[in-house]
Formats: structure tokens, C-alpha cells, sequence
């Protein structure tokens, strides 16, 4: 039996209270992430269970029970404190999946501090715009990452402290930098967490628009509510489960559902710190035993294209529930996923801006593969009429996703920028930005994003963004930056490119311009493919036309070219 | 062709390796130690196929072809011509 039972009976009978009581909370309580995460789950006689199995590159292991995760985030905590950050003070963690990353999330949340995940491949130009925008006072980094902010540090005069978790004491550190390890430091056994409320803001996630720099989608601690019944309901989780999330905490879902989701239950999670390779993952599945797998498409086509024969070698019977989430997954995988695991991979969809998942494929509901599911219980969702912004509800009719307003883990601003979070709300709806139909039986199916942000390998990338970097190379004159079809990753990021006078087209330059944009910004950010040009398309006003660059990729009517640049 | 080892280990070394204390040999795991991301795989491959010529078809380019200079060497060897 799963743990959501009948679907049709929870829509009828839900109300976010089932969550608010079986985590003991009323309304006005102090309510803190990191507690219900750690301390909760040790008073709830869990305090010797493994929270956390961890395997590392060079095969490096450790594993931590649950009141070792209260140790350690206390001791973390107090280590932050007494350097001097304060409740709401914004504190960036730029790891690896090392555990560090999934204590010290714990440990900021217990201050009262904003915990600031960031992607620890991002170049030194992503992470400064990041660290700007926020007001960042302390970074929690690694040796092999801090080069990239020692580029950086003199530019963000907010950046106090420069924390490093593995500091060998070889080589000299710089101003503001100090090393901290948890090995060395005594266990912090008593602790004063602070007293957060449910709207008290807990963390900050960057994510990429066609326009403008990145926006920090602010969280608060009332998120746990629907992180914990999420999870709860759509990924089953139960006491006796080993799950594995794939995702990255620099991303929503590596903290929503990497972190809070099965710490807040209690579960045992691992985690696999290696570069991607079928083999790998199998072999972390067999050897851990694990039951409960949330993974994204990319990765699943990834593994499907290493073939079948490479899962004959592995025991992955422990498998027993499949769910995916990133981009849309496409029906092949999810019917490969049958033949080869026996499960059906179940997608979810849901943003970083919603915080929680929205749109999913339950345990025993019915599969269409291929359809991204129905609304979670107490999620009113619909299908927008694009000019009317009202919805339409006949079935099959392309709109956009829209959800009414008021779901616990909804984003409570944009950081710094609460003029486009205003904007992101239509007739008392949130747009989400995605195009969907619904079917006549209420499942929604995915059509793609309704503005030119790029979707590849689940991580949205702005061609404003890419743009602004090329223009930074020496060769490029001009740019336009698009989607590009590819297999595996959905989307990939293609640039058009007019280059400098005096530069001429070559594949040495691309290469060039390739790796400029992969360590400026990151290497999902990076063109896979350049393409020169002598002009691009521009209406009359001069703003590039990236609208007819992506149709001619994607083999689209070009549709309404009055306004172009030379058009009669 | 000795020299493709040491070239492609000095452009690894030169392009993906963040940790300046970090030594890379021959045999290190370059995919699956995390060296080098898939995403960056493709701007290695694309180094490749200009450096020496050759077009390396998608289906050979997998994680495990790229994940040591040893095995680049094998695959590279199967396109150069001598």
C-alpha cells in the first residue's frame, strides 16, 4: 500500500493540516528546518538510524547517523555564530556533494542564517553575480574551488569570511579566508537553535529568465510542509527505505527533496559523489540496496543509451519506486525504465520558484507515459489561455501552466527584485513560464517553456546571460544565444555568433570561445555548437530577433516577420 | 603517438583542473573522478577532433571512452592515421 492511498479521496479531503500535524506544528510554533531535519528525528528514537551513506571520489566513504547530523550541524552553527552571522544573513555554500554541503545546509538553517546553495562548476563571473545579488557575508567552499573566489573577492565588499572545509595547511591562506573541519572541532552537544517562524526566510536559489541577471527565489521555513507531504506522498518514502537523489543541493531539488523532504522523514539517503557513468551508478544501486530512486531525464537517457546488456551485470532488485524530474520525461524512457527496472520512471514537475513538486505521476495511479501527471492534493492548478490569462479548460488546447497562489513552499520574493516576482502573477494566478495541454482525464502533458530560457539537462540557462559573457570574448562582435535540440539533454545551448573584424571563423576559435564561456559562467552554460554569421536577424528597432534563430533550429514556422530589419 | 598522451594530459591539465595541488596521470579517472563534467566532455571531444583531424563518431564519445588519458589514447589511435 502506498503511503497517498487513493488519489481521488486525498484531493477530496485535503487540507495542508495532515502535514502541520503529523510534524507536531500550529500555527504562530517556532518552526526551523534544520531541528525538524536533525533533533526531531533523534527525539523521535532515530537517533543511531543512518541519515546519510556517503561514497566520494578515489573510494572515499563515511556515514553519519542522524545524531551525528545534529552534531555536526550544531557544531557547524556555532562555529558560523561566533565568527558573527546573524539570523537572515545570507550563507553561501560552494561544494561538491561532499557532506560538508548536506551538513552545513543544516547547520545555517539552525542560526536562523540564509543558506545559499550555489552549483559548485559555476565560473567565477556566475558565482559573482550570484554573491552581489545576495549580499553574500561568508562562502563555505573547498580548496579546489576557492581559486575561484579568491578572482572574485575584492568585488563583493559584503563577503566577510572565506570558509574552507579541507584546508591542509600546505599553503598560506588570504585575507578573510579561515579553515574549518569538522574532524578537528569538538562536538557541539548542546545548542540553541533559533527561533525561525514559519515565514522566516530559510534558503536561496538562483535560477536564470530570458532578461536581466539571475534571480534569488527566497524560501521560507513553512516550505517543510510541502517538502515533508511531497515527499511523503509521490516519492513513498517510508522508515525503511534507502533513497537516492541524484540532484546537485546548488539546485532546488538537491535540497527540497536531497535534504529537507527525507530528513524531515527520517530516511536514510546516499549520496554518490563521482562524475556520471552507467557502471557507477548501477553498482552504488546494488551495493547500497537502494529502494526509492528520484533522478532527471538527461541521466536516465544517459543510461539508456549505455544499453541494456551493462544492467545484466548488477542486482538492482532493491528497486522498488522510480521518479524523475528536470525536464519533461519523454515516453521512450519511461517505457525503457519498465522493461529494463520493471518500474515505471514516475515524473514530477515543479520549479524552483514553487519549491515543492505541483504536477506528478503518483504511486498506482494509472501511467501515460510520457505525461507529466495531475496536480498534487490542495495544488489548483490550470491551463491558461495565453491572452486572456483565464483558464480554458477544453482539452487538448495548448496554454500555460498556472497555479493558484498559496501553496506552503511557494517562493515568498525574488531577492532584491520584487518588481519581476510582482510580474510572475497574472489574475490571481502564478505563471509558471511552461506551456502544457491537459487530457480529457485531467493529466497534464508538457509543450515547452513560454520564453527563450534554455532547458539542458534540467538546469534552465539564460541566453541574456551567455550573451553578456560572449560579448566579453575578444572575437565576438555580436550575439544571439538559442536552444538547440539534442537527444540527451533535451536542450543544448547553441550560440550566433558575428565576429570582430579581423577575426576569421575557425573550429580552433570555437573551441576558443567554447571553454571562455565554460569557465566564466559554467559548462552548462557553454555553446555547444557556434554558428558564425555575417548579421543577425533584428527588427526595426534593433533588438535581436532570437524568435526566428530558434525556429530555424527547431524546424518551426517562422510565423510573423513584419517587424524584421529589411522587411517591406 | 606517445606525444597524444602527453598533449591531451597537458590540455586536461591546462583547461579542467581547478585544484592547483591536484596531480593527474595517465590513468586518472577524468569522468568519473569529477575532473572533467559530460556537459565539458563535448568542448574535450571537440579539442580532440581539431587537434588531430579526426571526427569521433557520438556513439564512440561515451563516459567511460573519455574517462582517462589512456583511454582518449586508445580511442584517438583508432581515427589518427599514421
Amino acid at each position: 500500500m502506498s503511503n497517498i492511498g487513493s488519489y481521488e479521496k486525498r484531493v477530496k479531503d485535503f487540507n495542508w493540516s495532515i502535514s502541520e500535524k503529523e510534524l507536531g506544528y500550529k500555527e504562530g510554533d517556532v518552526l526551523n528546518i534544520g531541528w525538524y531535519c536533525s533533533d526531531r528525528i533523534c527525539q523521535m528514537g532515530k537517533a543511531n538510524k543512518p541519515a546519510l551513506i556517503w561514497d566520494g571520489l578515489g573510494g572515499k566513504k563515511s556515514s553519519y547517523s542522524f545524531n551525528d547530523v545534529r552534531l555536526a550541524s550544531n557544531t557547524i552553527g556555532a562555529f558560523l555564530r561566533k565568527i558573527g552571522v546573524r539570523n537572515e544573513d545570507r550563507v553561501c555554500l560552494f561544494l561538491d556533494k561532499i557532506p560538508e554541503l548536506y551538513l552545513g545546509f543544516i547547520g545555517i538553517l539552525k542560526i536562523g542564517a540564509i543558506a545559499q546553495p550555489l552549483f559548485s562548476a559555476f565560473g567565477d563571473e556566475s558565482l559573482h553575480v550570484r554573491l552581489e545579488n545576495a549580499e553574500t557575508t561568508v562562502i563555505i567552499t573547498q580548496r579546489k574551488h576557492v581559486s575561484k573566489v579568491r578572482k572574485i573577492k575584492d568585488k563583493l565588499p559584503d563577503l566577510k569570511h572565506v570558509i574552507i572545509v579541507d584546508h591542509d595547511g600546505k599553503k598560506p591562506l588570504r585575507d578573510g579566508e579561515m579553515i574549518f573541519s569538522l574532524k578537528e572541532e569538538t562536538p557541539v552537544e548542546e545548542f540553541e537553535i533559533f527561533p525561525t517562524k514559519a515565514e522566516s526566510p530559510s534558503v536561496l536559489h538562483y535560477t536564470s529568465g530570458t532578461t536581466g541577471q539571475p534571480k534569488g527565489v527566497k524560501h521560507v521555513h513553512y516550505s517543510l510542509i510541502g517538502q515533508y507531504l511531497t515527499a511523503k506522498w509521490v516519492l513513498d518514502l517510508k522508515d525503511n527505505d534507502i533513497y537516492w537523489c541524484t540532484a546537485d543541493p546548488g539546485w532546488v531539488t538537491g535540497t527540497s527533496y536531497g535534504i529537507i523532504g527525507p530528513w524531515s522523514l527520517g530516511i536514510t539517503q546516499c549520496v554518490l559523489d563521482t562524475g556520471f557513468s552507467a557502471e557507477a551508478w548501477y553498482k552504488f544501486i546494488e551495493k547500497h540496496k537502494v529502494t526509492v530512486w528520484y533522478s532527471a531525464p538527461t541521466a536516465i537517457r544517459s543510461l539508456m543509451k549505455a544499453g541494456d546488456e551493462v544492467i545484466k551485470k548488477y542486482d538492482l532488485s532493491s528497486l522498488r519506486h522510480l521518479a524523475s524530474v528536470g525536464e519533461p520525461l519523454n515516453s521512450e524512457a519511461v517505457i525503457w525504465s519498465k522493461k529494463v527496472f520493471g518500474k515505471y520512471f514516475l515524473d514530477t514537475y515543479w520549479q524552483t520558484e514553487t519549491g515543492a513538486m505541483m504536477l506528478t505521476n503518483f504511486p498506482g495511479m494509472k501511467v501515460k507515459p510520457g505525461s507529466m501527471g495531475k496536480p498534487f492534493p490542495g495544488i489548483m492548478a490550470a491551463v491558461l489561455d495565453p491572452k486572456s490569462f483565464e483558464p480554458d479548460g477544453e482539452p487538448g488546447k495548448i496554454g500555460l501552466i498556472a497555479f493558484k497562489p498559496g501553496w506552503p513552499s511557494m517562493m515568498r520574493t525574488y531577492w532584491n527584485n520584487e518588481e519581476t516576482y510582482r510580474a510572475k502573477f497574472v489574475n490571481d494566478w502564478y505563471v509558471s513560464g511552461d506551456r502544457a495541454s491537459i487530457d480529457k482525464e485531467g493529466y497534464y502533458w508538457f509543450v515547452g517553456r513560454d520564453d527563450d530560457v534554455i532547458n539542458t539537462g534540467g538546469h534552465l540557462v539564460s541566453p541574456f546571460e551567455v550573451e553578456s559573457a560572449l560579448l566579453e570574448h575578444e572575437a565576438v562582435a555580436e550575439s544571439a544565444v538559442v536552444a538547440k535540440p539534442d537527444e540527451v539533454n533535451m536542450e543544448v545551448v547553441k550560440a550566433v555568433v558575428v565576429l570582430k573584424p579581423g577575426f576569421e571563423p575557425s573550429e580552433e576559435l570555437e573551441l576558443k570561445i567554447m571553454n571562455f564561456i565554460r569557465k566564466k559562467l559554467s559548462p552548462l552554460a557553454m555553446p555547444q555548437e557556434t554558428e558564425y554569421v555575417d548579421s543577425l536577424p533584428k527588427t526595426r528597432s534593433g533588438k535581436i530577433m532570437r524568435r526566428l534563430l530558434h525556429a530555424k533550429e527547431w524546424g518551426e514556422e517562422i510565423g510573423d516577420t513584419s517587424t524584421l530589419e529589411g522587411e517591406e | 603517438m606517445e606525444d597524444i598522451k602527453k598533449t591531451v594530459l597537458e590540455y586536461v591539465i591546462e583547461e579542467y583542473v581547478e585544484d592547483e595541488d591536484e596531480e593527474l596521470t595517465y590513468d586518472t579517472p577524468l569522468i568519473s573522478g569529477g575532473i572533467v563534467d559530460s556537459f565539458s566532455m563535448v568542448s574535450l571531444k571537440r579539442f580532440l577532433e581539431s587537434k588531430y583531424k579526426i571526427s569521433i563518431p557520438d556513439e564512440k564519445a561515451t563516459p567511460e571512452a573519455f574517462d582517462s588519458v589512456d583511454k582518449i589514447y586508445e580511442l584517438v589511435k583508432e581515427f589518427v592515421k599514421e
